[in-house]
């Protein structure tokens, strides 16, 4: 097995798996049906991407494994998002606060994924792209909005910007799986990956005269296998059928 | 005056009886329209209100196959309570209101989604009997006589039944798998057969709104007619999951050319028609919630397309 590409495919596939969660608890509690529709939207495109890596993962990985033994049956510190993708629903600004620095730094992944040596890395990312510009462009009109709407949507969005600010340093951290995939020209350049986000959270961000947070730390961990406590909670709700009922077909 | 008014009256009733369809700018009486404000939005509220039963499982969803799909679903229904709320909203009724209705407790909703889902299987049980009795309804519903009403069923007749054979499928893989899952296929059948069957409503007998409705075309068969086709229909998918039935008073009776079956509860249906089934109180509360918690967002979004607006007309 290519041990190298099944870790890339995994920490490809389990930000949107953690964020899709997330996004999956809100079905039918939404502010409005509208909202409601598209945030379970966003989360069925990205289940839907989930799928396609780890079915990739699990034909490198072989030995019969599947796309489900990934995503269930892996113990925490196995599990590689972001720490970001974690964190809790608190209040509409919290969600799309997360969802807009996620979708940034996701549009730039993808769009260098594109590119990608791996024909099958780039299919899906070709695919996801399309999925992921309508994404950013859903959390970033959210952010216009929130931001220029009333004092009270802009005390929260400004909050919220600046809350989720200590996440986004992960979001650039190089693990040794990605400095190698961008070596082989499999993965994306993580400074090209930090100057666009950077470019484009401040455009919004500006647009929507929100202060940009100055942060010269962040939270770190995720993608090493070491979560925030939010994790536990999450596996104990999506392993839940898997362990309770150990290798049944449903 | 008076005479105008009868005379209104029965062209419309000539109209429906020819089969043509009524459309919001038509003249209709009064009543006409009340009863569909009426049954229009609690036909919505259902929709959103059985979001919440199906919502609570799709984190816990067993495979990425069954996450993705349940999500979907679930997702469906609220596509149908939005163009239902727009077909009730022709009839010069805001959203706002008909939320303000189902908040006070004025506006019902289907009582069937006041029971709890507590085991995966009831995901199919509610997919293949609940669906299954809703599409009963609403294939009857896609030959109303109000345009928008009978056009927004036919969109949604087509994903209801795509989500009953998908409910089905659920309960056919339970059934092929473990003793385990077998067991939990029944336990869920046998909590929801007599709710699903109390979902036609009240026995004729005792139905205040048959005649009426029938008129209207709002119904072309009656609640026990309706009751009896499912039974039919669903006494032989039972047999071929290879459940037992859940009624033992189910009996096929040669001369009526149907299934007999057992007394239904109706101390149990009127119980929590009337607010007092196991989840009435947290569906309510739950659809509280999201609304007054989405305030300061809703007025954000009204505050800043004003405010883009404003900026057009300065330009």
């Amino acid at each position: 097995m290519n041990k190298s590409l099944y870790d890339y495919l995994i920490l490809l596939g389990d930000s949107p798996l953690i964020l899709g969660h997330r996004l999956s608890e809100l079905c039918g509690h939404g502010p409005n049906l509208e909202t409601d529709i598209a945030l379970s939207n966003i989360a069925l495109d990205l289940f839907g991407q989930v799928r396609n890596w780890f079915q990739y993962a699990a034909e490198i990985h072989g030995e019969g494994k599947t796309e489900d033994d990934i995503a269930f049956l892996r113990y925490e510190h196995e599990y590689r998002n972001v720490i970001l993708t974690e964190q809790p629903n608190k209040d509409f600004a919290w969600v799309i606060a997360r969802q807009f620095y996620f979708d940034a730094w996701h549009y730039s992944l993808l769009t260098q994924l594109c590119e990608s040596r791996d024909e099958r890395i780039s299919a899906i990312a070709a695919k996801s792209i399309k999925e992921v510009t309508y994404h950013r462009r859903f959390s970033s009109e959210w952010v216009k909005r929130l931001g220029d709407g009333t004092e009270e949507s802009r005390a929260r969005m400004e909050n919220a910007i600046a809350h989720f600010a200590m996440y986004k340093g992960e979001l650039f951290e190089e693990t040794n799986v990605e400095k190698e995939m961008f070596a082989s020209g499999t993965g994306a350049d993580f400074k090209v990956l930090k100057a666009q986000f950077e470019s484009f959270t401040n455009e919004v961000l500006n647009e929507a005269g929100l202060e940009i947070p100055q942060i010269d730390w962040t939270q770190r961990g995720g993608k090493h296998g070491v979560h925030s406590e939010h994790l536990g909670y999450i596996l104990a709700d999506l392993q839940y059928m898997q362990r309770a009922y150990p290798g049944m077909q449903w | 005056m008076e005479i105008d008014i009868n005379r209104l009256d029965l062209e419309f009733q000539a109209k429906i009886d020819s089969g043509k369809t009524i459309e919001p700018k038509d003249w209709m009486p009064e009543k006409y329209r009340k009863t569909h404000i009426r049954q229009i939005s609690q036909h919505a509220h259902s929709e959103i209100v059985g979001m919440l039963p199906e919502g609570n499982w799709i984190t816990r969803a067993p495979s990425l196959r069954r996450k993705v799909t349940l999500l979907a679903k679930v997702q469906d229904e609220g596509g149908h309570g939005l163009y239902l709320y727009s077909a009730c909203e022709t009839l010069g009724i805001s959203r706002d209101e008909l939320f303000e209705q189902l908040h006070s407790g004025k506006a019902k909703y289907s009582s069937i989604f006041n029971y709890p889902a507590v085991t995966w299987a009831d995901m199919g049980a509610v997919g293949w009997l609940v669906d299954g009795a809703a599409i009963m309804n609403q294939v009857m519903l896609t030959r109303t006589s109000f345009g928008p009403y009978a056009r927004a069923m036919v969109r949604i007749c087509k994903e209801e039944s795509f989500h009953q054979r998908q409910g089905f499928e659920i309960m056919l893989s339970l059934c092929n798998g473990t003793a385990v899952q077998k067991h939990m296929a029944q336990e869920s059948l046998n909590r929801w057969w007599w709710p699903s069957l109390m979902m036609f409503g009240p026995r004729d007998e005792e139905s205040t709104h048959t005649e009426q409705a029938i008129k209207w075309k709002i119904k072309l068969k009656t609640n026990d007619e309706l009751r009896q086709q499912f039974v039919d229909q669903t006494v032989p998918q039972i047999e071929l999951l290879g459940l037992e039935l859940p009624d033992p008073a189910i009996k096929w009776n040669e001369e009526r050319g149907h299934y007999d079956f057992g007394p239904i509860n109706w101390d149990e249906f009127w119980r929590v028609v009337g607010g007092n089934g196991p989840c009435n109180r947290e569906r309510l509360a739950a659809r509280k919630e999201a609304w007054e918690k989405g305030a300061w967002v809703r007025e954000a979004a009204l505050a800043y397309a004003e405010k883009q607006e404003n900026l057009r007309e300065a330009v």
